[in-house]
């Protein structure tokens, strides 16, 4: 782990690290004002929404979100999102698994050439394949359900990629002793290498969790009933009704973007892990 | 086959024909009998990705040869007819000039401010956790969260129109400047995380040599870390590219395409030719024929330009 190591070389003199330390922190400025602005304008009382403070909260209209959630079906569409994330999550950690377990492990013909068509995968955008996956969607009439929103997601390249990787770097022999105790493919893949595996997991499934709870696009192709809606298309038609309203955008958003922050701020670990991982493998 | 061993201890509980069954086993899966296995694990992932990515790939393109409206039962099958319109149409012009100027923007801007702020936190410094934390916000933060509050922020009420005294939203060249930006912004800490651990991969001992040898600060930059960076500037400027293709969240929240096409990259075109105006297969001409020259643009760039600078 390359992160780590440098924590142990000694810290220079501090008065060396003012300018680093500037420049940084007005770089922290430009990033965190716009959220900072966000929540302060969440708490304001309507008739001054446009006057200052703009960057901390100097009243505190908690009234705005219940207005705002029942403004539009909120509960309805975290209750979608947290369904489709989390069928999204699990079928990544399960057939992305498998999936890189086969590439990592076994041998069998075309295994490279298929390694390489899934890493190609990643560099279609999604405009290139969202109308035949929308017609498709719809001629297996699930459109507007859950179904359409999971199931061809369920599967990913990225979580493969990473989770081979990750399983190449397991000693060989620790399988073939099991095997020769006599534990089958499928015991072996689940005694031995799933948990060794458990950082990679944890990253795959951040990864994946925060591609679920954000995604905009897929959704907005294969829902349009506010029954199936999700928390971000939700967010979307709200701002699109509630314009006039700041304080009320300014509390759906700081709703529809916490749980991702959330997740971030105690799995930034696995996050930053998973990006160092794909990043210097190459 | 030597390395198949069995342990003494273990192996003296079993019979001699288990022990060689055993054994056997063990070769086999070794020596390339897992096709079946192999297809079982397999099979789930690949019927997904197949089903809803490579597929539609391929369909895309039988598509882009129709009129297809995208509901009605038969597809009339019209040869050239979308490419040679395409060649025609002032919005795709404008669109692709939009996507390689978007695409630009971002990759330029993203790797320089990636690549500096990566360089100012890649030596012992307290709250190093804390600015790579904060730097990484907008970047799991949900695109339409971030537009939505950028939209008001760059609005004529929001304090940079307020600032500036600029429509940035009013103005098709100010509000693609304004869509680059956001962009930049929101994947800062993604550039900012994966430069620096290359730069972490990159061994102390090189600058101390140099540095012996008399180079000074902005050599070392210039002569070891910009060339020994190259894979992840590739790999950067990849994913930026990526970002602009997919730019479709940030713009729909932000701009809607508008004003006047200003802000219409490719995807957010392909969305409206296809959902807004119902034609399908001239929404998958765009998309195949956009996707094809857009890449070959940024590898034309790679192979004449970019590539000399970081090699």
């Amino acid at each position: 782990m390359v992160l780590t190591a440098r924590h142990v070389r000694p810290r220079r003199p501090r008065r060396r690290d003012v300018p680093r330390h500037a420049v940084l922190l007005a770089a922290s400025v430009v990033v965190v004002a716009p959220f900072c602005w966000m929540v302060t304008t969440s708490l304001k009382q309507f008739p001054h929404v446009n006057q200052p403070p703009f960057l901390w909260p100097g009243e505190f209209e908690w009234g705005n979100y219940a207005e705002a959630m029942s403004a539009a079906p909120f509960a309805r569409y975290y209750l979608n999102t947290a369904v489709m994330t989390l069928g999204i999550v699990a079928g990544h950690l399960v057939l992305d698994t498998l999936a890189a377990y086969a590439l990592a492990r076994l041998r069998f013909p075309g295994r490279n050439a298929i390694f390489l068509a899934l890493v190609a995968t990643m560099l279609v955008p999604t405009f290139l394949t969202m109308l035949p996956a929308f017609d498709l969607v719809v001629r297996l009439g699930w459109y507007d359900s859950w179904t359409g929103l999971i199931v061809p997601r369920l599967a990913d390249a990225f979580g493969i990629v990473v989770l081979r990787a990750y399983m190449q770097t397991i000693p060989v022999e620790l399988e073939q002793a099991a095997r020769v105790d006599g534990a089958g493919r499928l015991r072996v893949l689940l005694r031995v290498i799933v948990p060794l595996c458990r950082p990679a997991l944890a990253t795959v499934a951040v990864f994946s969790f925060l591609f679920g709870w954000n995604d905009f696009l897929w959704p907005l192709l294969v829902t349009s009933d506010d029954d199936a809606r999700t928390i971000q298309l939700g967010l979307a038609v709200f701002t699109g009704k509630y314009s006039p309203y700041p304080q009320l955008l300014m509390a759906g958003t700081v709703v529809a973007a916490i749980p991702a922050v959330g997740v971030f701020l105690v799995l930034q670990k696995a996050l930053v892990r998973g990006l160092a991982a794909t990043g210097v493998k190459e | 086959m030597p390395q198949v061993r069995v342990p003494a201890s273990r192996g003296g509980r079993l019979s001699l024909a288990q022990r060689a069954q055993r054994v056997r086993r063990a070769r086999r899966a070794r020596r390339g009998g897992d096709g079946w296995a192999a297809a079982l694990c397999l099979a789930p992932a690949l019927t997904v990705i197949g089903l809803f990515v490579v597929y539609p790939i391929v369909a895309t393109g039988r598509l882009s040869l129709t009129t297809w409206d995208g509901a009605s039962p038969e597809q009339v099958f019209a040869g050239l007819a979308n490419y040679v319109r395409m060649a025609g149409d002032p919005e795709f012009r404008n669109s692709l000039l939009v996507t390689v100027l978007y695409g630009l923007g971002v990759t330029v801007l993203g790797v320089a401010s990636g690549l500096g702020l990566a360089v100012l936190l890649n030596a012992p410094l307290r709250g190093l956790a804390l600015y790579r934390g904060i730097f990484f916000l907008p970047v799991v933060t949900s695109s339409i969260a971030v537009a939505t509050v950028w939209k008001y922020l760059f609005g004529q009420d929001g304090p940079m129109g307020g600032l500036t005294g600029l429509n940035w939203l009013g103005d098709p060249y100010l509000a693609l400047l304004s869509l680059t930006l956001l962009t930049v912004w929101k994947q800062l800490g993604l550039n900012v995380v994966l430069y620096l651990t290359a730069l972490q991969a990159i061994p102390p001992q090189l600058y101390e040599a140099a540095a012996l040898d008399g180079a000074g600060g902005w050599q070392r930059l210039r002569r070891i870390t910009v060339p020994l960076l190259a894979p992840m500037t590739f790999f950067v400027i990849i994913e930026g590219l990526i970002a602009t293709f997919q730019g479709f969240d940030l713009v729909y929240a932000l701009t809607q395409g508008g004003p006047l096409g200003g802000t219409e990259v490719l995807g957010f075109l392909v969305y409206r030719t296809a959902f807004s105006s119902g034609e399908f297969g001239y929404a998958a001409t765009i998309a195949y024929a956009g996707f094809a020259l857009v890449f070959g643009l940024s590898w034309l760039q790679w192979r004449l330009g970019g590539r000399s600078q970081w090699s």
